[in-house]
């Protein structure tokens, strides 16, 4: 196959003028989904916590709730769920605040319903985790806690949680992961984020092979630091006597 | 017997192989080779560039460029004297297009892709079929009739495309404190300017009219402001190849020397087109008249 490689390009000054150079788009868009994966996930993990202990209440209400929550945001793909919070929810907000949001900054009209889309999304998945959790965890303990007088909050607050959530680390190790890989999709709504400066790179210098290998190296490395750090929490936090436990 | 048989075959094929030879002046190699041994050719077409290369209402495949694709295929199926010649689609956007001319997924891509230096280094253009300006496209009220008026908007373009560029240069070099939003395609470009998110929208000025025939209220919209650049649309195939561009070029040029061309033109730009039956009423311009008379493979850059 004739190809020009050429891996100096990433040195070039950008088509645009400025002095910027091409590996300076890649690190715009570097910080870009880590900025964004970072705040989704700090959501998804309030919000999917909430949701998870609210699956396991025995309030029907509530549970009910919870459930229609987890399964809408589980169920719907990922880019529908980013074009109806980006082209769809401005439009059905009363006139004035659709318009007014609209004439934003576009970058934070972006970043805004790729946040909010990812953080609900992943929250749902979140949510499972935790319900999961808890379930594991044998209704001894639930029983034993009230017994000795605890309100059911104070019951998931000091006996039921505390367990939860260090057995579910592993699998959210995943969920973090996934919600870096997931940021790409946003590139689709025009975030400059990492896989839309790499595909913008295309577009510019026609190298599409320096360009995705440049991508899929910046990914490998964000995800390599997530796993290290989750595997650091995973040892200081596993359950004696549990599976992974010392 | 045997032995008679073996020489009978020996002998025709040397007689076929003299015969033969004066026809095909050079040996066949590259991609006209392939295709000849294959017999099938694999043209690269787009899916939503109107009316240059997209789908009809029953999934086939149309288009301006599209169809003088066809044209030279047909050339070279005469070239090669093939009886038959099978033809393998295939959709490409154009982010993927380059790459699947390179590796021989597609021999020939006739859509919408502009004839540039930087694609040179990697593919082969052949002759311009179509040459287009950057301009705006507006709603009639917004008060916008050329680029200085941009400054501080917001402004809507489509990823990976020269427009892209220009703007992000303009805004760069004026210091026009644009906001520019980069669509992924011309569909969702369009609508992030009918959803007031954008004032105007910056492309080639034949995919704006494409456009605004889609629109709900055609008569909304209105393509202003002087044109940016000039581009040449050209159909891409394998770099070092330059039998097949020889082919590819000539058929091309007999297309449009011949008045073929303008007869196609008419047919996509001056006439109700399908899927919707609109009429994108885009007069035929000076570049596209010069290109008709006198068919050449130069970048406008």
């Amino acid at each position: 196959m004739a190809y020009n490689w050429n891996w100096g390009v990433f040195l070039q000054p950008t088509a645009t003028g400025g002095d910027e150079t091409y590996l300076g788009w890649m690190f715009y868009g570097f910080k870009m989904t880590i900025a964004l994966s970072l705040s989704a996930w700090l959501i998804a993990l309030a919000v999917g916590a909430v949701v998870g202990v609210l699956r396991t209440v025995p309030n029907k209400w509530l549970s009910g709730f919870a459930t229609a929550y987890v399964e809408v945001f589980r169920n719907i793909p990922l880019l529908v769920q980013l074009f109806l919070w980006y082209f769809v929810i401005p439009e059905l907000l009363p006139e004035k605040v659709g318009n007014a949001f609209k004439q934003t900054n576009p970058i934070l009209q972006q970043f805004l319903a790729s946040m909010v889309c990812l953080a609900l999304f992943t929250s749902a998945r979140v949510a499972e985790q935790v319900r999961s959790g808890i379930n594991s965890l044998p209704p001894g303990q639930k029983n034993a806690g009230l017994a000795m007088g605890f309100t059911l909050p104070q019951t998931y607050r000091y006996v039921m949680l505390p367990m939860a959530v260090r057995l579910i680390v592993p699998p959210l190790t995943s969920e973090f992961l996934n919600i870096f890989k997931n940021s790409a999709v946003c590139s689709t709504i025009g975030l400059l984020e990492l896989a839309a400066q790499g595909r913008q790179l295309v577009d510019y210098t026609a190298q599409p092979y320096e360009s995705f290998i440049a991508v899929t190296i910046a990914y490998l490395l964000i995800n390599v630091v997530v796993m290290f750090g989750m595997r650091w929490v995973e040892g200081h936090v596993r359950v004696p006597g549990y599976i992974g436990g010392k | 017997m045997k032995n008679i048989a073996s020489r009978l075959a020996l002998a025709v094929t040397l007689a076929t192989t003299l015969l033969s030879a004066p026809v095909m002046a050079q040996e066949l190699n590259g991609t006209l080779k392939k295709i000849k041994d294959t017999g099938v050719i694999a043209l690269g077409h787009r899916e939503s560039s109107i009316p240059f290369s997209y789908y009809d209402d029953k999934q086939q495949v149309i288009g301006y460029s599209h169809e003088l694709m066809l044209k030279v295929v047909d050339a070279v199926k005469a070239d090669l004297k093939l009886a038959k010649l099978d033809i393998k689609l295939m959709p490409v956007t154009s982010s993927n297009r380059i790459t699947l001319v390179q590796n021989g997924s597609v021999d020939l891509e006739c859509g919408s892709t502009t004839n540039n230096t930087e694609r040179q280094k990697q593919v082969s253009f052949s002759n311009s079929i179509f040459v287009i300006g950057t301009r705006l496209m507006t709603k009639k009220d917004s008060g916008i009739n050329d680029f200085p008026d941009l400054a501080g908007k917001n402004v809507v373009t489509t990823a990976g495309t020269t427009s892209e560029r220009l703007l992000r240069k303009m805004n760069e070099d004026k210091q026009m404190k644009m906001n520019i939003i980069s669509a992924k395609d011309h569909g969702e470009a369009f609508l992030t300017l009918e959803t007031g998110r954008a004032v105007a929208f910056m492309m080639d000025d034949a995919l704006l009219y494409g456009e605004m025939a889609k629109a709900k209220r055609a008569s909304d919209w209105v393509v202003v402001g002087t044109p940016q650049s000039y581009e040449a649309y050209g159909c891409m195939l394998r770099k070092d190849d330059p039998a097949f561009k020889k082919a590819v070029d000539g058929a091309l040029a007999k297309v449009m020397t011949s008045g073929e061309a303008e007869k196609i033109y008419a047919k996509w730009f001056l006439q109700p087109i399908p899927p919707k039956g609109l009429n994108l009423n885009f007069p035929l311009s000076e570049p596209v008249k010069k290109l008709y008379k006198a068919p050449n493979d130069k970048a406008f850059e």
